[in-house]
């Protein structure tokens, strides 16, 4: 990405206003399960906050904020906790998603409470990442084709 | 405890290693190859274990999340959904055996990761279209799938991206309109899961909405599937892709959308609908006719052997089309018999059509000569063992789908089907002997040699390693073995996958 | 009649942006250009649904404590939403690989201009 010329009004209004959409989007995801929200729409609050910085600032705050190179981990580490899950309650002999089976609370409803709040985490942290990895990717110069 | 139910198992390992193989690779780049050959095989062989299962206890429901049906998705599994992820697993097991080495050539190391993982969302895609009983649901597979395809292709040669790029518009479209086809039923009905439309749309008048939902998704799929006037995106999309994007592409990636339609069509919407009430079926059939002939005769045009193959991939589309358009029992098990046959021959041919880019760096066809069949015989040999099942030589399984589907024209009493039928075998014969007869026949010709340095002459070039030649070689054998066990095949799966309406 | 025409008049405006997106798909030379038709086509979907699921005088179907009897018709449908939600992923998707290969394809033949395009492709084919 071109170095911009750095407009301080710009670049202020964006570092204080960025924590405040990422704070929004942490409760987005965290409130998803039982309030509209959840980890899509939280995922891209937060990527918004991350591309935010990336757009107001040089590309060099920005990847010192979020490395690039974190991107497709990250997205795979969310989608698998999303599988995980899955899996988990696979294991412990539900069908697969089957949040009633995860042995993490005595109460039907709390656990499945809790299973779609982890489903909604990993959704979160696999958006957020690959929307700022497209970004990322959109902005890459030519020599890396 | 491990669960003994493995109805979910084919997609859900088929993700795990999508994910999986980026992170993976992180450390080791060459293990990607290898994990997708492992998940591959093991989705396989639980694709076989569901089959058999289908086949002893008929239809069986998987509730995803433990939620009752109409509420939650469902996957389904009954002989028709266990015999073509079982298919469909079996020619990617193939396929990706093959790729190991041609994904070296011709991708760089540093796309391997992302293009296995690619691969593995695609057969995600594929085997969750073939198993869910739930109309969004299948929805987002078929994105799912299409989007994977698009990176596929994009990695080939110069032209690639162009191709990708008008495959993707096509797609957005046809998975567009088969969105907004589910939103009218889903308006008429009140209902996504496929079992419970089925029972509302027995006791509903037709009305409006409902045929435009029908058209709407018939519009959709057909573009997924390349039905005739829908295909553009098929030829360049074929021809430019890298050759282990064609060869799992070219024999999986249509199907799909085949198989959707005989699942939706016939088992959802039943024959009444499709045939009486709107004319869904015979429109299908003329279509596919019409395509079975301008897809033949396109691909007597082409100059290149994967061009050549994806016109012809056009025209065998069109028989399984006309196969379900026929909407009697011999077309529907003749369209079932030729998702499989095809996508057999299909492998072969584009794993063949690999080989001679590896080894001569092109597959045009005017550039091949008879010193061929001495520097690569047993490639030559899988690929006129394929040329002679698509044109329907008796033994292999060519001529048995292209018998059912005669039957079935006979049946209907439909004598210019027939007529397409036959003559397309001739235009087949055709357009493959052209081939054989460049790689058995034609001698050097010296002039031609010494064209472009980049380039190996047929003399020069020596067979494909045990790694490329063993999954060919296979898949030809294939072609004859299962020609064989044909009737085996019909009776004891296909009679039982068929709909209760024939 | 009028009443078939005003009573879903949602839809009209739907139809029209359908039509619309189709167009720019279609008739646009510019790959971008053909991008935006493409969301826009897709977004008139997304609309689609979403008008679909509208109710007179219903709120948003979030249950507030345990209701003995819980009134449908005072609740907006809210599957057609959540459906929505994936279908909204599906095209930031789509979008994104399409301006990823728009970005090749600009790389290799310097134009986003299809008639240039297919020109300069024809060109390639010639050397």
């Amino acid at each position: 990405m071109k170095e911009a010329e750095n407009n301080p009004i710009v670049s202020l209004i964006s570092s204080i206003v960025s924590p405040f959409i990422m704070l929004f989007g942490l409760y987005v995801i965290f409130h998803g399960h039982y309030s509209p929200g959840g980890g899509f729409q939280g995922g891209t609050l937060l990527a918004a906050s991350i591309i935010l910085i990336r757009i107001a600032h040089s590309s060099r705050t920005g990847q010192l904020q979020f490395p690039g190179n974190l991107g497709t981990p990250l997205g795979s580490l969310g989608v698998l906790i999303y599988y995980g899950t899955g899996l988990a309650a696979l294991w412990w002999g539900g069908q697969f998603l089957n949040y009633a089976f995860l042995p993490l609370a005595e109460e039907i409803s709390l656990r499945r409470s809790w299973g779609i709040l982890m489903v909604e985490i990993g959704v979160g942290l696999a958006v957020m990442a690959i929307l700022v990895s497209i970004f990322d990717d959109l902005l890459e110069d030519e020599n890396h084709d | 405890m491990m669960p003994s139910n493995t109805i979910p198992w084919p997609p859900l390992i088929y993700l795990f290693a999508g994910i999986f193989i980026p992170l993976a690779a992180l450390k080791w780049r060459r293990l990607a190859g290898w994990l997708a050959l492992v998940a591959t095989a093991a989705a396989a062989f639980f694709s076989v274990v569901n089959l058999l299962r289908a086949l002893d206890q008929g239809v069986i429901s998987y509730r995803f999340g433990g939620w009752i049906p109409p509420i939650g998705i469902e996957y389904i599994l009954d002989p028709l959904s266990g015999f073509v992820t079982t298919v469909i697993n079996l020619i990617a097991l193939g396929v990706l055996f093959h790729a190991h080495r041609s994904v070296e050539a011709e991708i760089r190391e540093s796309r391997w990761p992302p293009y296995y993982a690619l691969v593995m969302l695609f057969l995600t895609g594929a085997n969750g279209i073939i198993m869910t009983g739930d109309f969004f649901n299948l929805y987002v597979f078929l994105e799912i799938g299409s989007l994977s395809l698009y990176g596929l292709i994009a990695v080939g040669e110069k032209k690639s991206p162009v191709a990708a790029f008008r495959y993707l518009v096509m797609g957005t479209v046809g998975g567009g309109f088969y969105l907004l086809g589910v939103g009218f039923l889903y308006l008429v009905t009140g209902s996504l899961n496929m079992g419970d439309v089925r029972n509302i749309l027995f006791h509903l008048p037709v009305t409006p909405p409902l045929i435009v939902a029908l058209t709407l998704m018939l519009i959709g799929l057909g573009i997924k599937m390349a039905v005739f006037p829908l295909h553009g995106w098929l030829p360049d999309a074929y021809t430019y892709a890298p050759s282990p994007t064609s060869a799992i592409m070219a024999p999986i990636g249509t199907k799909i959308g085949a198989y959707s339609i005989a699942r939706i069509f016939f088992f959802i919407f039943g024959l009444k609908l499709i045939t009486q009430v709107t004319p869904i079926a015979q429109v299908l059939a003329w279509l596919s006719a019409i395509g079975i002939i301008y897809g033949s005769i396109l691909a007597m045009a082409q100059n290149e052997i994967k061009r050549m193959l994806a016109y012809s991939s056009v025209a065998q589309v069109g028989y399984i089309g006309l196969g379900l358009g026929l909407a009697n029992s011999f077309g529907f098990i003749g369209a079932l018999l030729h998702i499989m046959n095809h996508g057999l021959m299909k492998a072969c041919l584009f794993l063949v059509a690999g080989n001679f880019r590896l080894r001569l760096g092109h597959s045009r066809i005017d550039r091949l000569d008879d010193s061929l069949r001495r520097s690569m015989p047993w490639s030559t040999a899988a690929f006129t063992l394929a040329a002679l099942a698509m044109i329907g030589v008796p033994p292999t399984v060519g001529f048995f789908s292209k018998w059912y589907l005669a039957l079935g024209a006979i049946e209907k009493k439909n004598w210019l089907f027939l007529m397409v039928i036959l003559i397309s075998s001739l235009l087949n014969a055709v357009y493959f002997f052209r081939v054989i007869e460049r790689m058995y026949f034609r001698p050097v010709n010296s002039r031609q040699t010494s064209e472009n340095l980049s380039e190996t002459t047929s003399a020069e070039a020596r067979e494909v390693g045990p790694w490329l030649l063993l999954p060919t070689l296979i898949f030809a054998l294939a072609l004859v073995v299962i020609g064989f066990l044909n009737v085996w095949i019909v009776k004891t799966i296909l009679t039982k996958a068929l709909p209760a309406v024939f | 009649m009028t009443s078939f025409i005003l009573g879903h008049y949602a839809y009209w405006f739907i139809l029209l942006l359908l039509v619309i997106g189709l167009y720019g798909l279609i008739m646009k030379r510019n790959l971008v250009k053909k991008v935006i038709g493409m969301s826009i086509f897709q977004v008139a979907i997304i609309l689609f649904f979403i008008a679909s699921s509208t109710k007179w005088e219903a709120t948003v179907p979030v249950l507030s404590g345990h209701q003995e009897t819980i009134q449908t018709a005072a609740y907006i449908n809210p599957l057609p939403h959540t459906l929505m939600l994936t279908a909204i992923v599906v095209g930031v998707a789509t979008s994104g690989v399409a301006f990823a290969l728009i970005i090749l394809i600009y790389r290799r033949y310097r134009t986003l201009n299809e008639a240039e395009l297919l020109k300069r492709m024809a060109e390639d084919d010639a050397e």
